[in-house]
């Protein structure tokens, strides 16, 4: 008896992982807090005989996972940092791929007025007026570029804020499991807030302004800079994102009725 | 109060149906941290035990500095790995990063100072006990250091244990050089964290009892196989 | 024939611990037959000496030569300590541990120290752990260990100290058989009545130093020194 359990022990010690394609893609944490990889990685899979190994991070590291070539490709929401990232020759190109919407979260109680705000500025000036406790991503992500965008153009500048503005430092759903917790306001994409299990008490309570419309872009990354990343696998890839196969997967896509994605790639 | 109750079904639930992605990341965990646990003790039982027989002039500064290395916070580890790791650290070339193996590594370094401070507590008291009759009878270097960890392996058990329960537990220095990729380096804590993130605490309450069971099983049976409580003078 | 081990010289042997003093300096010829037993009050070095002339303790200051080369030496002698110390394993296996360092096969070490624990009346506790052992038994065993290598010189350090009638007899016993068969003892005691069962010759040591080096009989009939005389008659010798 003793002997057996050695020895399961030991070849748990020394299996080794199967041998298959596979490839590295840093994708953003809203992204995969949607839902729609356990949709996608299985057709790929099937169809490209491919294992996309994800790395769920905010778009700051994914970018930098991308510098370094410690992935082959990365799918972010952020087109300054995209742009920044291709002019210092890390990525061959840029694909559109889908877009989906930020929307605004909070108390039902909605203290601040957000629900009948005109546009998105003015739901964060009201909120800002209020000093409605507002929980910030403050993790270089793609969200919160978007969020420090959105407040500039209100007008507002967010690093005078008190400390009714709280900057978590964390992906999406921690964000939102903060905001849950402290019956804050919140920004997020929409994919991510119905995805989400622990609603608690709060709500959506603004989206449509089309200024919070939400851009996904795919990048492979470039092997003349890093000449082990595996850029055929990456464009193949990127091949089956763009086609008509993703292009219905991903309209087809719903949680609790609604559509999330839209996809956009032209082919 | 509900999601604990809701955490408990779940757990019971997954484990009745021998959920495949639960055995998949269950199985992981157990060979990355077992893995951890047999390199890490190789490297830091004899280590213990050199320290405890070798006079030589940087001992007590080596000492210290393992008992020092104890309190190394693991996540601080896992950063250094990964800086280490990464295509753009120095190590870049064996593209270890977001492996198993990264995962293994890190522990390795989280768990030798505990393993070894530990064993080198007790195989010093051993040493001082024997140190008379084993040079008495001109027993070699060689040979003191395998009587010490023969003799003392019920005191090696309990170390190499508390850098098992060290290792099956860590989160962070495996989150940053792993990845927490699904299929790939996935393992219970990490799946945990995620679970957290998601706002699925049922789920995540469910996995934490797994991850409680197993620790609590891997613990009593390496007791059993080192019948360490039938022996003994109380 | 190997070569004789005997006569064990010290010149001006000194032992210094922390500034102070604890044998020495110490000039001394023994020989190669008998059993010399080391008396001496409390506190006067007798352990001290003993580990000394084993070499297991460092020396300070002089020499100490045998008849052969030190490494030899090194391999023919053994120690019983005062407190035995056992090592935490099976009676048999601590008696087959010296055989084992010398590279005897397991089973024929282990078949040895069976014949050795059936002397020493631990026969049918082969594989009871040594740590619950009683006093007088560790004592044994630690004696039937040390001789189990057959060394031409078995040194100990008060071996009845803390053992009672009994097991000082059985003691007493393999001692005289094992001297018997040519084994050279050097032993320290506090039991007079022990030293005069036991001792061919005597050494006197008082503060560190051999106050008195003589044959047994010639010792206990009239020792020379003053010291000598009150420590026999009970007194306390500063």
């Amino acid at each position: 008896m003793k002997n057996v359990i050695f020895g399961v022990v030991a070849s748990l010690a020394l299996t080794t992982a199967a041998l298959a394609d596979d490839m590295k893609l840093a994708v953003t944490t809203s992204f995969h807090n949607s839902g729609l990889a356990e949709i996608l990685l299985p057709e790929i899979k099937a169809d490209l005989d491919l294992d996309v190994q994800l790395l769920v991070v905010g778009t700051g590291q994914a970018i930098r996972l991308g510098e370094a070539g410690d992935v082959d490709a990365i799918l972010v929401h952020s087109q300054k940092a995209e742009e920044k990232f291709l002019a210092g020759g890390n990525g061959t190109h840029r694909r559109e791929i889908m877009y989906n919407d930020f929307v605004f979260i909070g108390p039902s109680a909605d203290s601040a007025g957000v629900k009948d705000a005109e546009n998105a500025a003015q739901a964060l000036q009201r909120i800002a007026q209020a000093h409605a406790s507002f929980v910030s991503r403050g993790d270089d992500s793609g969200t919160h570029k978007k969020e420090l965008s959105l407040w500039k153009a209100a007008d507002l500048d967010p690093a005078g804020f008190d400390d009714w503005y709280r900057a978590v430092g964390a992906g999406m759903g921690a964000a939102l499991n903060t905001a849950s917790g402290m019956e804050a306001y919140i920004m997020a994409d929409r994919a991510s807030w119905l995805n989400f299990g622990n609603k608690g008490g709060l709500e959506l309570l603004f989206a449509g302004d089309p200024v919070l419309f939400n851009q996904y872009a795919y990048l492979p990354v470039n092997p003349e800079k890093h000449a082990h990343v595996k850029n055929d696998l990456a464009l193949k890839l990127e091949a089956w994102l763009t086609s008509d196969r993703a292009k219905e997967l991903i309209n087809a896509y719903k949680i609790g009725g609604e559509t999330l994605f839209v996809f956009n790639a032209k082919q | 109060m509900a999601d604990l109750l809701d955490g408990i079904l779940q757990a019971l639930w997954l484990l009745v149906t021998l959920d495949s992605d639960l055995v998949e990341i269950t199985l992981r965990s157990l060979r990355v941290t077992l893995t951890a646990l047999v390199i890490a003790s190789a490297i830091a039982l004899p280590l213990a035990a050199l320290l405890a027989v070798r006079r030589f002039r940087m001992r007590r500064i080596t000492i210290a500095v393992l008992n020092a290395l104890m309190g190394l916070p693991p996540v601080v580890v896992g950063l250094i790995v990964y800086v280490f790791l990464s295509r753009a650290g120095p190590l870049g070339v064996l593209g270890l990063l977001f492996t198993p193996t990264a995962m293994i590594i890190a522990q390795v370094v989280i768990i030798v100072p505990l393993i070894a401070s530990i064993a080198h507590q007790s195989l010093r008291e051993l040493w001082s006990d024997y140190h008379d009759l084993l040079i008495s009878m001109n027993a070699s270097q060689t040979q003191r250091i395998k009587a010490l960890l023969w003799d003392g392996r019920r005191a090696l058990l309990t170390a190499a244990l508390a850098g098992f329960g060290r290792a099956i537990g860590e989160v962070g220095a495996i989150m940053v050089v792993g990845g927490n990729i699904d299929h790939a380096t996935r393992v219970l804590t990490t799946a945990i964290a995620l679970e957290t993130g998601k706002g699925e605490f049922a789920m995540a309450l469910g996995l934490g009892f797994v991850l409680i069971a197993m620790a609590i099983t891997v613990n009593l049976a390496i007791h059993w196989l080192g019948h360490t409580e039938t022996e003994g003078r109380w | 024939m190997q070569k004789p081990l005997f006569p064990l010289i010290a010149k001006q042997a000194t032992v210094r611990r922390r500034g102070k003093v604890l044998v020495g300096p110490v000039d001394l010829t023994l020989g190669g037959q008998g059993t010399t037993i080391v008396i001496g009050p409390n506190g006067a070095g007798k352990t001290t000496l003993l580990k000394m002339l084993h070499g297991i303790e460092r020396m300070n200051g002089g020499v100490l030569d045998w008849a052969c080369p030190i490494e030899e030496a090194q391999r023919r002698q053994a120690f019983v300590f005062q407190t035995p110390i056992m090592m935490r394993r099976s009676v048999v296996d601590n008696l087959a541990y010296p055989l084992q360092l010398i590279g005897v096969a397991r089973r024929e070490a282990r078949a040895r120290a069976a014949h050795w624990a059936d002397q020493i009346n631990l026969g049918d506790a082969l594989e009871r752990s040594a740590m619950l052992l009683s006093g007088g038994e560790r004592q044994k065993l630690a004696l039937a260990r040390a001789l189990i290598r057959e060394p031409d010189v078995l040194f100990l350090d008060e071996p009845c100290a803390s053992l009672d009638g009994r097991a000082t007899r059985e003691i007493e016993e393999i001692l005289l058989r094992a001297a018997a068969t040519g084994t050279r003892l050097i032993m320290s005691t506090h039991n007079m009545g022990q030293a005069q069962r036991l001792a061919d010759e005597v050494l006197f040591v008082l503060h560190g130093r051999i106050h008195e080096f003589s044959s047994a009989k010639t010792f206990f009939e009239g020792p020379q020194t003053a010291q000598a005389d009150a420590f026999l008659r009970g007194d306390i010798v500063e």
